[in-house]
């Protein structure tokens, strides 16, 4: 076995992660895809340096090449990567493995994934120490006891007995964190640790991680798109684009004055507080992410970039040129220093506000309950899962009313009802003054069809791969019964390819050729083919990078402003509900707890489940001040909720209830001013003293 | 559990019902009664003689009265002929019609009489079937382990060298029939004059024997060796090797492709244990079934070896029942393969359970 150098070698001030000028390609069997260039940043002890970029420009990437895990086909062209003072990218494999999980320790997107699926969750803990210090087992077992207590699981005992299908998604997190901590690494990277989590739960997760690295002096490289989740989580921050980092610096200096127009971009594209789809709308950032390989000619954002100078930014590579006066912040922008970074937005349009006209959806008393048998082999008695309880509430025309909630919490329930996919268990559903509740789908007349549409959350999945763009919303067209003739319906394809904001030419398009974004407009001009007046929009954006999120969000106001279509937004991420609805529903485990218009919602008295759910909410903006209430334990499962109030289990106000009201009953609904529901037993004096979970600092 | 179990149990018994009532159907229909009748009593049978005797000997009336009487829930028949003598299906010709038990099918024990080999079915079935199993337990013990072996080795680095070469054998031994492999594995070890035996005798390593392997396997019913057992065993397990490699190697890919495999090895596993702890046991779980599977399938392969060899199994008397038109014989060879199916297939998916704790019931 090779000596491994001791690490006394190692200055404590020097830099813990040093990279520099890295390059890393792919080689597939076409061409090499230069996924990495000249990528530099370095991170020091106890420091969390955030990596941030849209989905492809190499965050992953550089993950794993300080990790040097990139598979059969990926290599290190250039550059080097020192930790501790050691370059990792010349070590043998031999030394690598023993800085592999002992000092260098990682955690990545899903946590199911990344568990063994036939291996006790404390023989994966377990294994950590037993090879890299030796550890017996029995003292093995004993640590992992203690970590996973310190992860603040719950009786750790039976965890460490489990397996991990038997944990919730926030536990699986939690106890891949226990692996990375298990060895006390002086490095942890984490590839967007919290992407599959519900908000509430990633709260915690955030939480965890910082409190941990607080006390285990651990650095960390934290990689996700998140801006705000960088902020609570960061010291330091490396925007990346195309491969490259194109802005780095302390994470206050690169949000308050940035340097870099593609930061910019950035910033003004996703919906901060105070952003509003009318008076100051979302700018999306125009064109397209280079692909690898057909980067354009000196810097790689030019296309896109509004300071662009033929000849300047189009002749050579651009270097990172330092700031002066500042915390080693660098940006990637010959023009960094002529540009007016205080300047507004030029090309803000302000808009019209929609007219809310009359009820056009009104639901009563739905209910939706699914049953479904117990055991896995079959057996055990069935049981009920109330997915939708009692739900009421009417849509006007051009309204965007907004359900938000948790994964499980029913919405997509709802909306399958509402669309005809499944039928209610009872109350009515009454569109246009007509009774839609228990009349599935098929028997439903096209009229009724085309007038209530849905765009999916996965634009991936809902497009026919083998079909043309153009035929397919052809085929929607069909559908509904629209035009006379195949030419009339052409036409109108184009006029819908021309509502939806893309090129004609598209239509002779193969979906696999479209980006994300753009395949999202295609669904969305399908739903408005037969000339809905309402859609139902699942989580139509988060499946999409922040600048092209901007860009179908306000398609999509557009539309419904021309049209005046009652949209039903069903979201999980707040920030872009404040922005865009009217009137907003929080629902948890199949109950609505709260209603009313959105800056009712927004601001006390809260629900004690959207307090919660407002403060996990990371925002990425430094003037705000958050209160953080960090909700303990998981949703329950809607097989077995808990008796009483649905929220009871995780509620920090219950002790304002008198006696065991919270328990016992489910609560009423309360109906403040303005029309305000709020589903809960607590009195109106104590929902009176709620104080603002999001406060802007004073300056 | 044991709900599951009991579940289990009772529907491979009614499948077994109309399995067997299937070939019960089969095996009696009418042209092979007649060809029967003209066995059993004369071949120069007028047509209407071969009726009567169909009639007279129990073979008449509905097929589901007959089945049943074949399980033993219906009573056997019973015949008086024009003499007084009587006959049935409980008692032989001269005994005592009275002191016969009324039920005598499957159910009882009495499986029927071969008239191939003139003996009770049960008598000949047992001994035979004892010989296959045998020649089973053999194969099995050869090829269970070396396909897995070599599926994980080929799978473990996938496009390697050792890859490519074990996958090519596997591909050639799944693809050779055991009727070309088996007289491929005779030309070359088990014949004097060619093959490599000649060699092997001219320097003397195989004295006293002439050849490397015996090619006749029937010397093994009675005391089973190397040198008598080796070929009918390789003929079937070759096949059945390069299946299950095949499967195991094409699990265990999927397996270390996985992500949990990347987080052993990033918790700096070395390779060896990162195959052995975190992906054999996931990798085992798909062929698992497909081991189970080839129980009834080797009952395939051994009809054709035992054939090849000589050696009189199961197999062999499936093929003498068949072409000699033995019903009782063929009936209980039919029940026994169903039995066989039915039962790993029962075992396959407990065990599926067991290796998969995903599945398992909390
Ligand atoms: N094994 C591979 N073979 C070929 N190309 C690859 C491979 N892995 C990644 N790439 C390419 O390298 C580029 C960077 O990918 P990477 O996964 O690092 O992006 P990312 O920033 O992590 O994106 P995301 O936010 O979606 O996780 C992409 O263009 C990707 O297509
Ligand atoms: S170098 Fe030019 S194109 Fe690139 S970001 Fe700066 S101004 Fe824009
Ligand atoms: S009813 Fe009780 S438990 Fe439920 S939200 Fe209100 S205070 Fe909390
Ligand atoms: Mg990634």
């Amino acid at each position: 076995m090779t000596a491994v150098a001791p690490d006394i070698a190692w200055d404590p001030s020097q830099p813990i992660l040093e990279i520099e000028h890295l390059s890393i390609s792919f080689f597939t069997r076409l061409r090499e895809i230069p996924a990495v260039m000249d990528f530099s940043c370095t991170v020091m002890a106890g420091e969390a340096m955030g990596l941030v970029g849209e989905s492809g420009c190499g965050k992953s990437t550089v993950a794993l090449g300080v990790m040097r895990e990139l598979g059969k086909n990926g290599r290190i062209v250039s550059g080097s990567i020192k930790f501790k003072g050691r370059d990792l990218a010349r070590m043998s494999d031999e030394e690598l493995r023993h800085i592999r999980g002992s000092e260098i320790a990682m955690i990545y997107q899903e946590p199911m994934a990344s568990l063994n699926p036939a291996m006790k969750v404390g023989a994966q803990l377990a294994e950590v120490p037993m090879l890299h210090s030796g550890m017996s087992k029995d003292a093995a077992w004993k640590l992992a006891r203690e970590i996973v207590a310190d992860v603040r699981l719950p009786d750790p005992d039976r965890i460490i007995n489990a397996y991990p299908h038997q944990l919730s998604g926030g536990q699986q997190q939690r106890i891949v964190i226990a692996m990375a901590l298990m060895a006390k690494p002086a490095l942890l990277i984490l590839d967007e640790p919290t992407t599959a989590l519900d908000v509430t739960v990633e709260a915690g997760i955030v939480d965890l991680v910082k409190e941990l690295g607080q006390k285990y002096g651990t650095s960390m490289l934290f990689i996700s798109h998140n801006l705000g989740l960088v902020m609570d989580v960061c010291d330091r921050i490396c925007v990346m684009y195309s491969g490259e980092a194109v802005e780095t610096g302390n994470v206050v200096e690169v949000f308050d004055e940035m340097r870099h127009p593609y930061t910019q971009a950035l910033f003004r594209s996703i919906p901060l507080p105070g952003a509003d789809k009318n008076a100051r709308p979302l700018i999306s950032i125009p064109g397209n992410f280079p692909l690898p390989h057909e980067r354009p000619p000196g810097c790689n954002f030019g296309p896109r970039c509004d300071y662009f100078q033929k000849g300047r930014c189009d002749a050579s590579d651009v270097p990172m040129y330092p700031v002066p006066d500042s915390d080693r912040h660098e940006t990637r922008c010959l023009r960094w220093s002529e540009i007016d970074w205080t300047a507004p937005p030029a090309k803000r349009e302000v808009k019209q506000k929609a007219e809310i006209g009359k009820v056009v959806l009104k639901m009563e008393d739905l209910r939706k309950y699914y049953s479904v048998s117990g055991g896995a082999f079959g057996g055990g008695a069935k049981k009920v899962v109330k997915a939708n309880e009692t739900l009421s509430f009417e849509a006007r025309e051009g309204e965007t009313l907004a359900i938000v909630g948790e994964s499980g919490c029913g919405k997509s329930t709802f909306a399958k009802v509402l669309m005809g996919l499944e039928t209610a268990t009872s109350g009515s559903i009454m569109l246009f003054d007509e009774n839609v509740q228990s009349t599935p789908i098929q028997k439903r007349n096209t009229d009724t069809v085309s007038q209530v549409q849905m765009v999916f959350q996965n634009p991936f999945d809902t497009l026919n791969p083998s079909m043309t763009v153009g035929r397919q919303i052809i085929r929607a067209l069909e559908i509904f019964k629209y035009g006379k003739s195949d030419a009339e319906r052409h036409d109108r394809m184009l006029e819908l390819l021309d509502l939806v904001k893309l090129p004609r030419a598209f239509a002779e398009r193969m979906p696999r050729q479209l980006s994300g974004g753009q395949k999202q407009r295609v669904g969305i001009a399908r739903a408005f083919a037969g000339g809905a007046k309402v859609v139902v929009a699942d989580e139509p954006v988060s499946a999409l990078d922040v600048s092209v999120q901007a860009a179908v969000t306000d398609l999509l106001m557009d539309i419904q402003r021309e049209n005046r279509t009652t949209l039903l937004f069903i979201s999980h991420d707040l920030s872009i509900v404040r922005y865009l609805s009217d009137r907003v529903m929080v629902m948890y485990l199949g109950h609505v707890v709260e209603m009313g218009t959105t800056d009712q919602v927004f601001a006390p008295p809260y629900h004690p489940y959207t307090e919660a759910l407002l403060s996990a909410v990371p925002i990425a903006d430094t003037k705000i001040i958050r209160k953080r209430i960090v909700l303990e334990g998981d949703i329950p499962s809607a097989m077995n909720p808990p008796p009483g109030c649905p929220f009871q289990t995780r509620c920090r106000w219950k002790s304002q209830v008198p006696g065991n009201l919270c328990e016992t009953e489910v609560p009423p609904v309360q109906v403040l001013e303005g029309g305000h529901q709020v589903k809960c037993h607590l009195s109106r004096d104590v929902l009176a003293q709620m104080e603002p979970v999001i406060k802007v600092a004073a300056e | 559990m044991g709900l599951f179990v009991l579940r289990r149990l009772g529907v491979m018994l009614l499948t077994a019902i109309a399995l067997t009532f299937v070939v019960f159907y089969l095996t009696n229909l009418q042209p092979n009664l007649e060809k029967l009748a003209r066995t059993e009593g004369s071949v120069r049978m007028t047509e209407e003689a071969v009726q009567d005797w169909i009639a007279q000997n129990g073979h008449s009336g509905s097929v589901f009265l007959r089945y049943g009487q074949w399980l033993g829930v219906v009573p056997g028949w019973t015949y008086t002929d024009e003499k007084g003598q009587m006959r049935g299906r409980c008692f032989a010709i001269g005994q005592d019609a009275a002191a016969a038990p009324d039920y005598c099918g499957l159910l009882q024990g009495n499986w029927g009489f071969s008239t191939f080999f003139k003996t009770p079915v049960m008598a000949s079935l047992g001994d035979k079937l004892a010989a296959t199993g045998w020649l089973m337990l053999a194969v099995m013990l050869v090829m269970v382990p070396t396909s897995l072996i070599l599926g994980v080795l080929s799978g473990m680095r996938e496009g390697s060298a050792t890859d490519r070469t074990l996958s090519t054998f596997s591909i050639a031994s799944t693809a050779t029939p055991e009727y070309v492999s088996g007289v491929v594995l005779v030309a070359l070890f088990a014949t004097a004059a060619t093959g490599i035996s000649p060699i092997l005798a001219e320097y003397g390593l195989i004295e006293p024997k002439k050849t490397l392997f015996l090619a006749s396997a029937t010397s093994a019913m009675d005391d089973i060796t190397f040198w008598n057992f080796t070929l009918p065993v390789m003929t079937i397990a070759l096949y059945g090797i390069g299946y299950i490699a095949r499967m195991t190697r094409a699990s265990m890919t999927e397996v270390m492709t996985q992500q949990y495999i990347r987080t052993a090895r990033l918790k700096g596993v070395p390779f060896r244990t990162v195959v052995m702890r975190h992906a054999l046991r996931n990798a085992l779980i798909a062929p698992f079934t497909v081991i189970m599977l080839q129980f009834p399938w080797l009952l395939n392969g051994v009809v054709i070896v035992e054939s090849l060899f000589n050696y009189k199994g199961f197999g062999w008397t499936l093929v003498q029942a068949a072409s000699n038109n033995d019903i009782p014989l063929l009936l209980a060879c039919s029940v026994v393969a169903v039995v066989v199916v039915l039962l790993t297939q029962l075992i396959s998916d407990i065990g599926y359970v067991f290796l998969n704790p995903r599945i398992r019931l909390a």
